[in-house]
């Protein structure tokens, strides 16, 4: 009996592998990292890392494959790391397009000389703040810093009209943050660039005397103040308006905008950039374009409630039109400058 | 080299001299250079550091940390022996009613993927959540604030019993009963018979398990992010995430790396120290009669499947319900869940051969060599994910290219990362085939390897199943290494919970996370169908 068990369980894990083997061979169908490119593949194909996640964005790069013919291969992740993953491929990186989630990790790529120049006319398709001034990447759709408040306990006229006044003791317990996320950080970036190094210092200061709680991102903030945990949380515009398409119009969270020179005011992107390894930079340069059609646009506010970019299509429903945002006055590839926020969140005690 | 052989060996092999035969060192030593190569990695990155962010890192908060990380993995190290070890004598060797059931639900958290359970005990259990607001409503205190050290002990805790559980299940269904009946025999309660005999038997399997836990409380990331804890494996992700700069995470994670050859090296001697007594009858226990004990037995398996199982699941079953209530679409991800069971049954497979040497090793060679080897393999255990991936894919990327983001590199990653799991069983088992047993089947004629077939293996077994069930669990809900090493394009349930879930899409989050559920519940209860001691 026992050895018939033993064998039994031996053959199933020879069985297991050789099943494996065989569903694996028409499962790679990604194109090999070292093939040789410019194989004439009908349509093309073209490799896509993207730190924007498969929901937002999955079915937009299915419906550019539907109308280009052109077969795109998505490695989905975190976007810091999969920047971490092409600074240790290098030059052998399969990846053709970077998709990323915020300005700082482009520009962070700029800077090592991994991303190649983009055409101009894709560039020209969106306005000044929202693109790399060196031409090496593209905003795809903007991200808004907003105070997310409880509407219940708050109104307007009770929200700060600049990130400052948080520091007041009034607000002693009562904001949500997220000091570990990439938003928050480059909005910390966006303050230091914007303020200088000790005013930013000062209002970190400020703001830990304050007791603020901590979070590990925009969405546990947006449902901590839905739980009256906190009055108000530091996040981006499209948590509360996405809570409120998934839970209805009761739910309890709104937006507040600043406005003016704050840095609380930034609106920083999501872009994307080819490679400067990339062999299919044609195919990566008609994606980009797709992402920048009024369609796709379109997509953007209404599927992701993030802002289009592109001149003519509207601002998701619930948010105030890009145009009346006023924004501070900063080029968004400074935002990679991390390491000197994440010192500084370290030296005054926000990180750990 | 003596090659003499001693008339009468001790019990257990204890410390022979020479090398251990080519055949059994030379996969373990292969095995151990897969699992080195993470640290060589580190020790690349590291020596690219610039000596001007030093004190970015080596300043005594990162004392602190590692501290707190330590502490907290003692705590989960000593919480899960308290929930792991009676739950696997109720469910293996009582009367429990429904046992088999219970087998299955204490077993399946282990698939609950840290920060999913997180999540739901934040929910459930936060200063807002369900029934915070219910004994408020009964004119109650709240509860202690879930947030911080005792939270994460919590979470991390229910995450991890079940190693212990399972490591001594295993030991439990082949340790021979006729001790504890000679024990009941002489008038001993039930009791009695657990503490003095049952207890120590079970020490080796309890410590390897613990060691499991501790060491994912201090690579876990996820939960203790959620559960606003400053773990040491949250400061390497922070460094990771936001720099750019990856020797500073690299110093980081060398400490963690280093601490985890301390504790392996502490529960190294703790085995060493105890008594390992092959007992390789194999025959079913009778079962120990609850009588009185019933209902407070009943009551604590109902507790932990309740804080472990249901109020994630639960949490889950709303999250679903609430999405379609708003015209979510349900969404079916077939191909995903095809690639989970097709990761985690290769992984689990490649575990299974790659352990058997090093078990082996570990069991019947002891020493310095096997010793370090060991502490390597947990060392690629408790390493952070992103660290292992990238390791993979700059070796890949200079060693064999053609092979880059292949299904075969992932699994292999899987597997040297797991391999961990799945050697304290199998080390366990083999310590129950003693050397004479062996010979006594040499003696009968058989060949080395029909001995190894008919007696070692079938006895090995228990231990085997328990560590591919352990490697197949944790692999489906693995994240950083399936995102950055794997094919591309090649999504699982664990990715598809991961990408609804950091966007807030909560509802989209719960139908892949049920299937991840169900699907480790179903592999989990088809593991154990045999298991169960007859009567």
């Amino acid at each position: 009996m026992q050895p018939v068990r033993s064998g039994a369980l031996a053959l199933l894990t020879v069985g297991v592998l050789v099943i494996g083997a065989c569903m694996a061979e028409p499962g790679s169908r990604s194109p090999n990292a070292t093939a040789p490119a410019g194989s004439p593949a009908v349509g093309g194909s073209v490799t896509v890392y993207s730190g924007r996640s498969e929901e937002l964005v999955g079915p937009l790069l299915e419906r550019f494959e539907e109308a280009t013919g052109t077969s795109v291969e998505v490695r989905y992740g975190d976007t810091a790391e999969l920047a971490a993953l092409i600074l240790d491929e290098g030059a052998n990186s399969p990846a053709d397009v970077y998709f990323a989630q915020d300005a700082g990790a482009l520009g962070a790529l700029s800077e090592v000389g991994l991303l190649a120049e983009l055409p101009q006319e894709l560039l020209d398709r969106v306005s000044g703040p929202f693109r790399s001034p060196a031409g090496e990447w593209v905003g795809v759709s903007g991200r808004a810093r907003v105070l997310a408040y409880d509407s219940r306990e708050l109104s307007e006229d009770d929200l700060p009209q600049s990130v400052d006044e948080l520091t007041d003791p009034a607000w002693r317990g009562r904001i949500g943050w997220a000091p570990t996320n990439g938003s928050f950080q480059a909005f910390v970036t966006a303050y230091r660039q914007l303020r200088g190094e000790d005013a930013a210092r000062t209002w970190l200061e400020g703001m830990l005397a304050n007791e603020p709680r901590v979070y590990e991102g925009n969405t546990p903030i947006v449902q901590a103040v839905a739980d009256t945990e906190i009055d108000l949380g530091l996040v981006n515009h499209y948590y509360a308006l996405r809570a409120r398409a998934e839970q209805g119009d009761e739910f309890p969270v709104l937006n507040h905008f600043l406005s003016g020179d704050d840095p609380g005011a930034l609106v920083n992107v999501a872009g994307a950039a080819v490679l400067a390894s990339s062999t299919q930079a044609s195919a990566a340069h008609e994606l980009i374009a797709y992402l920048l059609n009024e369609e796709s646009q379109a997509y953007f506010a209404e599927e992701t409630f993030e802002y289009p970019l592109v001149d003519g299509v509207d601002a998701p429903a619930g948010a105030p039109p890009l145009e009346q945002l006023q924004v501070p006055d900063l080029d968004l590839s400074d935002l990679a400058d991390l390491e000197g926020t994440l010192r500084l969140l370290q030296e005054v005690g926000a990180l750990p | 080299m003596a090659l003499s052989q001693p008339a009468a060996r001790p019990l257990a092999a204890r410390r022979r001299p020479g090398l251990p035969p080519a055949r059994l060192l030379v996969p373990a030593l292969v095995v151990a250079a897969l699992a080195a190569l993470p640290i060589a990695y580190l020790l690349l990155r590291a020596l690219q550091v610039d000596p001007g962010s030093l004190d970015l890192v080596l300043r005594p908060r990162t004392a602190q940390i590692l501290l707190a990380s330590l502490g907290l993995g003692l705590a989960v190290g000593i919480g899960s022996v308290l929930l792991g070890l009676p739950l696997a004598w109720l469910t293996a060797r009582t009367d429990l009613p429904a046992r088999r059931l219970w087998t299955v639900l204490t077993v399946v958290p282990l698939a609950v993927p840290s920060y999913v359970m997180a999540f739901a005990l934040v929910a459930a259990l936060g200063p807002r959540g369900a029934l915070s607001e219910l004994l408020r409503s009964a004119g109650l205190p709240g509860l202690p604030s879930i947030y911080g050290f005792y939270g994460a002990v919590l979470v991390l805790t229910l995450a991890t019993y079940p190693y212990v559980l399972l490591s001594v299940r295993g030991a439990l269904l082949r340790s021979d009963p006729a001790i504890e009946e000679a024990g009941r025999a002489l008038g001993d309660s039930p009791l009695t018979v657990f503490r003095r005999l049952t207890l120590p038997l079970l020490l080796p399997a309890t410590a390897a398990g613990a060691l499991l836990a501790v060491l994912y409380a201090l690579a876990d990331f996820g939960a203790v992010a959620i559960l606003q804890f400053d773990s040491f494996a949250r400061a390497i992700y922070i460094q990771y995430r936001s720099s750019f700069d990856r020797s500073l995470a690299a110093i980081l994670a060398l400490m963690l790396v280093g601490t985890t050859f301390f504790v392996a090296w502490l529960e190294s001697r703790v085995r060493r120290r105890l008594a390992n007594v092959p007992q390789p009858v194999r025959r079913p226990a009778q079962l120990v009669r609850l009588g009185r004990w019933r209902w407070p037995s009943l009551a604590f398996c109902t507790a932990v499947v309740t804080l472990a199982l249901i109020v994630p699941a639960g949490t889950i079953m709303f999250w679903l319900v609430r999405g379609l209530a708003q015209g979510e679409p349900l969404r079916i991800l077939g191909e995903a869940a095809g690639n989970s069971l097709l990761a985690g049954s290769l992984a689990a497979g490649v575990v299974a051969l790659m352990v058997l040497p090093v078990a082996f090793l570990s069991v019947r060679h002891p020493g310095f060599l096997s010793g370090w080897i060991e502490r390597v393999l947990y060392g690629a255990y408790a390493v952070p994910g992103i660290v292992l991936a990238l390791a993979t894919v700059v070796f890949v990327l200079n060693v064999a290219p053609l092979l880059y983001q292949s299904l075969l590199v992932l699994v292999l990653a899987y597997a040297v990362r797991f391999l961990p799991q799945a050697l304290g069983p199998a080390r366990a088992s083999l310590v129950q085939v003693g050397p004479r047993l062996i010979e006594a089947a040499r003696t009968l004629g058989q060949t080395e390897a029909g001995a190894f077939r008919t007696v070692t293996l079938p006895l090995l077994r228990p231990g085997l199943v328990a560590g591919m069930a352990l490697v197949f669990l944790t692999t489906v809900k693995e994240l950083p290494i399936t995102l950055l090493v794997g094919p591309t394009g090649f999504g699982t349930l664990a990715t598809a919970i991961w990408g609804a879930a950091t966007e807030g899409f909560y509802a989209r989050a719960a139908a892949p996370a049920a299937m991840l559920m169900l699907l480790s519940a179903a592999t989990v209860a088809l593991l154990f169908r045999h298991e169960e001691p007859v009567r």
